[in-house]
């Protein structure tokens, strides 16, 4: 292929170099970033690859919970029914609400964010490709751990929900409710990691032009899924790390007799839990906002109404966690204010749901496969929907809370509105992800089993829980008009079971002998079918210049263009794995971000993570240290081989523009990263804060004025400390401005030891006056405040120490200060931590004081 | 429902039921069922109307392209669920306000309830002042508004008697206070609702609903009601079982009481129908297989003529 349109293709190739042909810029390409084969494709990093895998183990874990599912049908089949004793049944309940929350939902979101958004965006991967690879082994491994529990027969047996004192180790001595809080919270790791790598992605990553305002709207959706991730799932982990720690240490955050409140759990549990489902539930509406208007060919209807709603339903679905809480004796006007909230939630579903309806009516709608799925979506998800406004109102709720009506609820949500929306989208991308064409008459028999089983199992049992059923029984008596309907329930969950399972055959048929797509097979107008089906490993081998919200409805033979190299970053140079970095808002390219190539290291460091779980299980704690040490040295050694030596100059990146290597920028992805994940780590804090406060003002006789002990020398110790250690880095940086990179190394080197001081005074803080931490729940909290705070003062003493050893192996100038500012975030969000840790800390005793 | 029209009733022949919350016999049941079948038929009328527009925009001979989307959006998606959820809400507040225990004139009657793993043990007083305690049976007076304190020994349960009122949490450290109220006398059916271990399905309790004017007589029957202290099983019952049980409604004990247990309808928190002496024989000498996990010690120990002797002797408590 010859330049024909010099005007258009700019000085991306450079002049002396002779034209190059779709197919050697191919293999020029994909020689820089195809995954080597073998067992090197265990350092896999390519989004592509990693997404797959993610979506790939989610659908093994659907198939484990649905077994699961399938069990606990048979038990219920019939009244008194033995086909498995109470401790086994009890352990399959919970595992199919763990599996398929945890283990199912949120990583089928997380892989295929990861599988679609650069494709959908013009990009070639993600912002943290090793960070993706490292949260699927934590996936992987966490899954695995609480798998093989359960083949072990020491499966989790309180429920998916955890609550204590029925999790605590009085009631449950046994490692059960262990396997739980510690698989879990390994499986977070990587939920957190996915959710800063979605956000920074979508935020930085997008084709040229590609303003916010023009974003395709699924990028939207999984923007506030991936930010409500990273506020929503600390509480979670902040409770998990509480009721391990009681379980273990015996500190009692939950236990009445000594200051705790099992309450405290359920605040934690449903803080993230409510979120939860709106973080499953917001990806698959966004891919019913994608799939929908191709099929009613017509351009989605209220493009801006929805972004609205989709961030009305971020902002409130963290009111509403006490709607789970009704029956616990809050006062009556206090679940007012959250029935009315969680009704107000409503509102934002039904700007979506008519705007959907109003998309049908304006298009021309064409019943392919996957509106096939979409229409079993509008059925059962607004049943869902309007069940769901029933249990918002509180003395309805009184009624069904724990019954089998509500089981029938969340149901209908999570199925109508993630797998029946994920099943138009399974058949919608599958052409992508393979090249193949659907086979059409498999995918609708799937349909009409699955959609006439799960109605027949879960319509009618609405009306189980409305005869009195509760839920998590092994077994219930004849004859009181349970009957009949739970053998029918039964009946249809192996219909559907059936039909999942053909579905699963549908996908393997489709795969091996689906005929070929062509390109942009349904004729959608977004970026990633402009790409050749399946995609190669790099994407596209130009990346696209955006100037509309539908792509390919402005540039139809954009596809070709974009294999011809005639827009961005088309021709590769020194073996760099290159993609266009943008301003968050308007989309105009202001980098080139090189990314990192396949490596073993995500690899061994998810094992290391996994041998710290794992010890913490077996309560080997000298392991756990030796863990933490390989984990933390092996992400300096990641850390290290990453950066330039050298100032980059900025190199053209084709029509005429040039732009920076991402190591000279400020806002390179590396300096969102820590920025999102000092968000989820402020949650973290905020969630432990909250706790503290829960107890003072629910607790009585809180804080215990003989456990109380004032010291402000110490206080003031701690303050010197964590307040001297950002002072130093800013002063660091600040020399680093004026070029004198020996001060700054020398500044960095002194907010080590101020970080170890602080560390250490905090942690003495609560320790001093002698209360044990298992006497009373406010030691233990003021004790886990103080180790919070004194972790990240010495975690920030090490990144002060690797800034300052940066500053003297060249990696550091003036341009290039991505660790010295890091690294000073760090300090200074410490420092805030300090601040009202010590204000914690310190006020009730100076009050106390005499 | 009974407030509803005859053929209403009709339909409704499926959602009687011991435990249904749609055959209610108390006026705060009634009022949750009442809002149930008020939101039944407006949540059925929009889902057939989504479901009608859905289907209709697929039929290819339609006209509604001139259709204006902002104001459709609006009006359904905005103006129609507000108005909707405005009406809903003041309705969901006043029937809860009017479900909380409130002092009323007549004053409330109170009992108390304990959830324990896995049984619920209550305890009133009777008109002199003395505790009368009973396990798995509450007994109170139709028409008459009674406050249960609801409390937990060990971990979460929830009271529920789905016929009369909705359910309320037993929470360590917390004391909830649950309103109910019968209607009419008559033997309600009530179980834990939240799940609370290895046994939370054989959790039941009765809920034994006199007329007014007898409940005092029936109370201190259930005190008077003890084993003869002359039967040969007393000893045994002393040396083998009295550790943890009481045999007089006035004793509290670690494990339910049995002062009366003959005239119980079930064993077990529901695990067997008390059909006489050879169910508590029964329950005797399996319970590990009826009821597996419960507190309550292995009695293999004992031969079968003390079992015999302890079923004979509690049977005699009538």
């Amino acid at each position: 292929m010859s330049r024909t349109q010099p005007g258009v293709t700019g000085p991306a190739t450079p002049p002396t170099e002779p034209a190059m042909s779709p197919l050697r810029r191919h293999r020029l390409l994909d020689a820089i970033w195809r995954t080597p084969p073998g067992l090197g494709r265990l350092g896999a990093v390519n989004h592509s690859i990693v997404g797959a895998r993610f979506m790939m183990t989610a659908f093994v874990f659907f198939a484990i919970g649905g077994i699961l599912a399938m069990l606990i049908r048979a038990q219920l089949a019939r009244p008194g029914h033995v086909f498995m004793p109470p401790e086994q049944y009890n352990q399959v309940f919970t595992m199919h609400g763990t599996v398929m929350m945890f283990l199912f939902a949120i990583p089928m979101f997380e892989g295929l964010a990861m599988y679609l958004l650069p494709k959908m965006l013009g990009a070639r991967d993600l912002a943290f490709p090793r960070l993706s690879a490292y949260g699927y082994w934590c996936y992987l491994l966490g899954g695995g751990f609480i798998i093989g529990a359960m083949l072990a027969g020491v499966a989790p047996d309180g429920g998916w929900f955890m609550y204590t004192p029925l999790s605590s180790s009085t009631h449950t001595p046994g490692i059960n409710a262990d396997v739980w809080l510690l698989g879990i919270t390994f499986v977070e790791i990587s939920a957190i990691g996915a959710a800063v790598e979605i956000t920074a992605s979508i935020l930085k990553m997008r084709g040229a032009g590609m303003a916010l305002r023009r974003m395709p709207i699924l990028a939207w959706y999984f923007l506030v899924t991936a930010v409500m991730m990273l506020v929503g799932f600390p509480p979670l982990i902040l409770g998990s790390i509480l009721l391990e720690v009681e379980r273990a240490f015996g500190l009692p955050f939950f236990d009445p007799a000594r200051g705790g409140d099992p309450l405290l759990w359920q605040h934690l549990f449903w803080l993230f839990g409510h979120p939860e489902v709106y973080i499953i539930f917001l990806p698959a509406a966004g891919v019913i906002s994608t799939v929908l208007p191709v099929f009613a060919r017509h351009r989605l209807v209220g493009y801006n109404a929805i972004v609205l709603a989709l961030v009305a339903m971020g902002f409130l679905s963290f009111g509403l966690w006490v709607h789970h809480m009704f029956a616990v004796g809050i006062p009556h006007i206090a679940q007012g204010f959250f029935s009315a909230a969680s009704m107000a939630v409503a509102i934002p579903t039904a700007v979506q749901i008519f705007a959907w309806l109003a998309t049908l009516l304006k298009g021309r709608p064409r019943l392919d496969l996957p509106m096939l799925y979409l229409l079993g979506f509008f059925f059962i998800f607004v049943n869902g929907g309007l069940t769901g406004v029933m249990v918002a109102v509180v003395p309805f709720d009184w009624q069904v809370h724990d019954s089998y009506f509500v089981v029938a609820h969340l149901h209908y949500v999570l199925v109508g509105g993630f797998v029946f929306p994920l099943m138009a989208g399974a058949y919608y991308w599958m052409p992508l992800v393979t090249g193949r064409m659907p086979i059409y008459h498999l995918g609708r028999a799937a349909f009409w089993l699955i959609f006439v089983g799960f109605n027949l199992t879960f319509l009618l049992m609405h009306l189980t829980g409305l005869l009195g059923m509760p839920r998590r029984v092994y077994t219930y008596p004849a004859g009181i008009g349970w009957d009949w309907l739970n053998l029918l329930s039964s009946v249809g969950g192996f219909m559907t079971a059936i039909g999942f399972a053909l579905f699963a055959v549908d996908m393997l048929m489709q795969r091996r002998f689906g005929r070929h797509a062509p390109r942009n097979p349904w004729g959608a107008e977004s970026l990633e079918w402009s790409l050749p089906l399946p995609p190669p490993s790099y994407n596209a081998a130009s990346l696209p210049p955006v100037d509309s919200r539908e792509p390919l409805a402005a540039h139809p033979g954009l596809g070709r263009a974009l294999a011809a190299g005639q827009h961005y970053l088309a021709t590769p140079r020194h073996g760099w794995m290159e993609t266009l970095g943008v301003e968050v808002v308007s989309g105009r390219p202001d980098q080139i971000i090189l990314l990192p190539r396949p490596t073993l290291l995500p690899l061994w460091t998810a094992l290391a993570t996994g041998l710290c779980f794992l010890a913490m299980l077996l309560k080997q704690y000298w392991l756990v240290g030796a863990g933490a040490a390989l984990v933390l040295a092996l992400a300096l050694f990641w850390l290290w081989s990453m950066g330039m030596r050298e100032d980059p100059a900025p190199l053209p990146i084709g029509h005429g523009e040039s732009a920076l290597p991402h190591p000279g920028v400020a806002s390179q992805p590396g300096w969102w990263g820590m920025a999102l994940l000092l968000v989820a780590d402020g949650a973290l804090f905020g969630s432990l804060l909250f706790g503290a406060l829960f107890l003072w003002v629910v607790a009585p006789g809180w804080p215990p004025p003989a456990l109380l002990g004032f010291s402000p020398w110490l206080a003031l110790l701690a303050l010197a400390g964590l307040l001297g250690a950002p002072l130093a880095g800013a002063l660091g940086l600040a020399a680093l401005r004026r070029g004198r990179m020996g001060a700054c190394a020398a500044l960095f080197l002194l907010g080590a030891p101020a970080g170890l001081l602080g560390a250490g005074a905090v942690a003495a803080l609560p320790l001093r006056h002698g209360a044990p931490p298992t006497s009373h729940a406010y030691a233990a909290a003021m004790l886990v405040l103080a180790l919070y705070v004194a972790l990240h003062a010495a975690l920030g003493a090490v990144m002060a120490a690797y800034t300052a050893a940066r500053c003297g192996s060249g990696h550091v100038s003036a341009l290039r200060d991505l660790a010295p500012r890091n690294t000073l975030m760090w300090q200074g969000y410490t420092a805030l931590c300090g601040l009202a840790a010590l204000l914690l800390l310190q006020f009730w005793p100076w009050m106390a004081a005499p | 429902m009974r407030r509803l029209a005859p053929g209403a009733a009709l339909a409704l022949a499926g959602c009687s039921g011991p435990l249904s919350t749609l055959d209610p016999a108390g006026p705060g049941a009634a009022s949750v069922a009442a809002l149930w079948w008020v939101m039944f038929f407006a949540a059925s009328a929009i889902l057939l109307g989504v479901c009608a527009v859905a289907l209709y925009a697929l039929r290819r001979e339609r006209r509604g392209r001139g259709l204006d989307a902002g104001r459709f959006v609006a009006g359904w998606g905005v103006a129609f669920p507000v108005t909707v959820l405005a009406v809903l809400l003041v309705i969901a507040l006043r029937t809860g306000e009017g479900m909380l225990p409130k002092p009323g004139p007549e004053g409330a009657l109170r009992v108390e309830a304990r959830g324990q793993q896995w049984w619920w043990g209550f305890t009133q007083h009777d008109a002199a002042g003395g505790p009368v305690h009973t396990a798995g049976e509450l007994h109170i007076p139709a028409g008459r508004a009674v406050d249960v304190h609801i409390t937990a020994a060990d971990v979460i349960h929830s009271f529920w008697v789905p016929r009369l009122t909705g359910k309320l949490d037993a929470i360590p450290g917390h004391e909830n206070v649950l309103r109910l109220r019968a209607d009419a006398p008559g033997v309600y059916e009530g179980q834990c609702a939240e799940f609370c271990g290895l046994q939370h399905a054989q959790m039941d309790f009765r809920v034994i609903v006199h007329p007014a004017g007898a409940y005092e007589a029936a109370l201190a029957a259930l005190a008077a009601a003890r084993p003869d202290p002359s039967h040969p099983g007393a000893a045994d019952f002393a040396a083998s079982c009295a550790g943890c049980h009481a045999a007089d409604a006035r004793q509290d004990g670690a494990a339910p009481n049995l002062a009366g247990l003959a005239r119980r309808g079930r064993i077990g928190g529901g695990t067997l129908e008390n059909e006489g002496r050879e169910s508590i024989l029964l329950w005797l000498r399996r319970h590990e297989t009826l009821k597996p996990g419960s507190r309550e010690p292995s009695h293999a120990a004992l031969d079968d003529a003390a079992l015999s002797r302890i079923a004979d002797y509690l049977e005699t408590a009538r």
